[in-house]
């Protein structure tokens, strides 16, 4: 795509887009992902510059549902952002051109912004015979991603497939597929899920583009603003949970009451993500527990694909709001009030036995 | 010879060891303890499947209607009581000492020959049909016996109450929710089945079967209730590095804890070998010091 640089947002007037429409769009975005609302005018302001982010976008083994979810983000939405606040420079999905012609732009756009590019990947990679599972443009999948990884200013594993293997990668596995990190050798931005939270892609790719920085990450790659807390910390049910109050069977009064879906299989106390504080696309109770399913666990390696979906786990962390006793009686200490009274009563005692013993012997001696 | 106090102890220390001695050779079984009867009901806790998540200790509150036993933790008010107590016939602990947390549900075992119903002088405590150790408030006059004579350490007083009459105390322990028709509340909202309920039998071979499915799983690959203090009928699982003494449950020897104590109590009293023995003790030093006395009083005059 030609950089439009300075001129953008007054070719965007001439269209009938104020200044003032466009830094809004800008600020909803930045206050869609969480980004503070300044962010949205130093947004304008790099838009203006022509700071825009290149980004290149992979397909690999995948069904293409990250990119379906990204389609109907509305804050801002996909023409806003893949138009205006970052430059979209391959997606085999979005691109109208096809063949030659779109292998051409990918190519370009990687010499192009050398160093400066954002490689987001979807989809898992097939490593086993050496990749011949997935080819896109006579390239194995491997030789492709190691290929643009190698000179990406950032790169980031959307959804679970590319984060860790996902359903391809689900037993007995048979093309070999694992996540971008695992052929990279190194640890990579991920954002798994199934599909992702296009929030979460969008908030980090804004703050990238607007700081030229990235989110803080824990040690799978996942940002901790999205991922740190498992669903069951911030469930709306967790109440129920508290006070033990489950689901039996799907459409049992308590089901129908909205109670705690744990025995029903509920993934949620494993499962890191921020679906409960941040609505899927912005559809209220878009989400598994929202609409009265167990969680599937769908970000969670090891977990979706892998455990039967009705089936609970155990909980890693106690989870209850307060200190369990320990086992053994429960014993207070003795007090330093309840010793003084004891140590009076005793003396008293040997006082007294003392002073009749003498009795005693002064009675003998008569 | 001097009535001193030194003779009176001797007296009586040889009552004591002579009615002792007569009453040790006595077997065993020659007491008719309680027995397992077919149509028992028990209840199975695996502590490897339960995740403290406490709604067994709710519903337990909620079917006895119990009030709370509210404290402060971490700045706010939760129904959380540190143990048994006059509010709480089940309560969940916490055992760190394996690999992962492991949690302990506490409630009554049911033994099947029960400690608390040897002691218990009023038959306040006793057996119902399927084997449970029931509480009659009715007859029970509050001793508190049974709170010394369990092992487990499970029948609690309402020691909040200290009115006789007016407020009458009772003792407090789960009777598994015999008042109920759906059996006990913990059971039904067990989350996990970590708790289950059913017939003694079935639960044994329940319990059995997941110890020899998976060798090395389990605390001494075995469980906790089929022998231990004469068998009870609340089994445990425990996770193997975490033991059942950790778990919080008591090593008891394979026969019934009122068996000893009992034939000892019994046949001091069978007949009237103690009393026979003491009397007997008493009239011998009374005998000796008689002439003494009247020497004594000689000299008086």
């Amino acid at each position: 795509m030609t950089d439009i640089g300075s001129d953008m947002i007054a070719e965007l007037e001439t269209k009938g887009v104020s200044r003032r429409d466009f830094i809004k769009v800008c600020t909803m975005a930045a206050g869609a992902v969480g980004l503070p609302a300044w962010a949205g005018e130093k947004m304008a302001e790099n838009v203006e510059k022509g700071r825009k982010p290149s980004v290149i976008w992979l397909h690999f083994q995948e069904c293409t549902g990250c990119t379906e979810s990204l389609l109907r983000t509305s804050h801002p939405d996909l023409g806003s952002l893949i138009l205006d606040l970052i430059s979209v420079d391959y997606h085999e999905t979005l691109a109208a051109a096809a063949g030659y012609q779109v292998e051409a732009a990918l190519e370009k756009a990687a010499h192009d912004n050398k160093g400066k590019y954002v490689l987001v990947v979807e989809g898992a990679i097939p490593e086993k015979d050496n990749g011949i599972y997935c080819r896109v443009g006579g390239k194995t999948a491997v030789e492709t991603v190691k290929k643009y990884a190698a000179d990406a200013a950032a790169v980031i594993a959307i959804g679970s497939c590319a984060s860790w293997g996902g359903v391809p990668s689900a037993s007995p596995n048979p093309t070999g597929a694992v996540g971008v990190g695992k052929v990279l050798g190194k640890t990579v931005l991920t954002l798994p899920g199934c599909p992702a939270n296009p929030y979460n892609l969008l908030g980090t790719v804004l703050q990238f583009a607007t700081f030229g920085t990235l989110p803080k990450l824990d040690e799978k790659g996942r940002p901790e603003f999205a991922y740190k807390r498992v669903i069951h910390d911030d469930c709306p049910r967790r109440a129920h949970f508290d006070n033990g109050r489950f689901a039996k069977q799907f459409g049992d009064a308590g089901h129908r009451e909205g109670w705690c879906l744990y025995q029903l299989g509920c993934k949620g106390p494993q499962t890191h993500a921020n679906c409960s504080l941040l609505d899927f696309c912005e559809v209220p109770g878009a989400w598994p527990i929202g609409i009265g399913h167990p969680c599937v666990g769908c970000t969670e390696e090891g977990i979706v694909f892998n455990v039967p979906i009705h089936t609970n786990l155990p909980i890693p962390n106690p989870t209850a709001p307060m200190a369990y006793p320990g086992v053994g009686p429960a014993q207070g200490g003795v007090g330093a009030v309840a010793a003084g009274v004891a140590g009076l009563a005793i003396g008293a005692a040997i006082g007294a036995g003392f002073v009749a013993s003498k009795k005693l012997s002064k009675d003998e001696g008569k | 010879m001097k009535i001193s106090r030194r003779n009176v102890l001797k007296g009586l220390a040889t009552a004591g060891v002579a009615a002792t001695a007569a009453s040790l050779p006595v077997a065993a079984d020659a007491r008719e303890g309680y027995q397992v009867q077919a149509d028992d009901v028990g209840m199975l806790f695996d502590s490897t499947l339960c995740v403290g998540c406490r709604a067994c200790q709710t519903a337990c509150k909620v079917r006895n209607k119990l009030v709370t036993d509210t404290r402060e933790t971490q700045g706010g008010v939760y129904d959380a009581p540190l143990d048994l107590n006059g509010n709480t016939k089940n309560v969940i602990k916490i055992a760190q000492d394996g690999s992962a947390t492991t949690y302990m549900k506490m409630q009554c075992m049911h033994c099947v020959d029960p400690a608390c119903i040897s002691v218990c002088m009023a038959g306040a405590l006793h057996k119902v049909a399927g084997g449970i150790t029931a509480y009659n408030a009715a007859t029970c006059v509050g001793c508190r016996y049974c709170q010394i004579g369990c092992p487990f350490n499970v029948p609690k007083y309402e020691w909040q109450k200290s009115l006789p009459i007016a407020e009458d105390p009772k003792i407090v322990k789960c009777e598994l929710c015999r008042h109920d028709q759906r059996g006990p509340a913990c059971c039904e909202v067990c989350p996990r089945g970590a708790v289950i309920y059913g017939k003694r039998a079935d639960l044994l071979k329940e319990a059995q079967r997941r110890v020899k499915a998976s060798p090395g799983k389990y605390a001494e690959d075995r469980v906790y209730g089929e022998i231990d203090g004469g068998g009870t009928n609340v089994f445990y699982l425990s996770p193997a590095d975490v033991s059942f003494k950790a778990l919080g449950l008591p090593t008891l020897p394979r026969e019934p804890l009122p068996a000893l104590s009992e034939n000892v109590q019994h046949t001091t009293y069978t007949l009237g070998i103690a009393p026979i023995a003491l009397f007997t003790a008493l009239t011998v030093v009374q005998l000796r010091n008689r002439g003494k006395g009247e020497q004594g009083h000689k000299e008086e005059k």
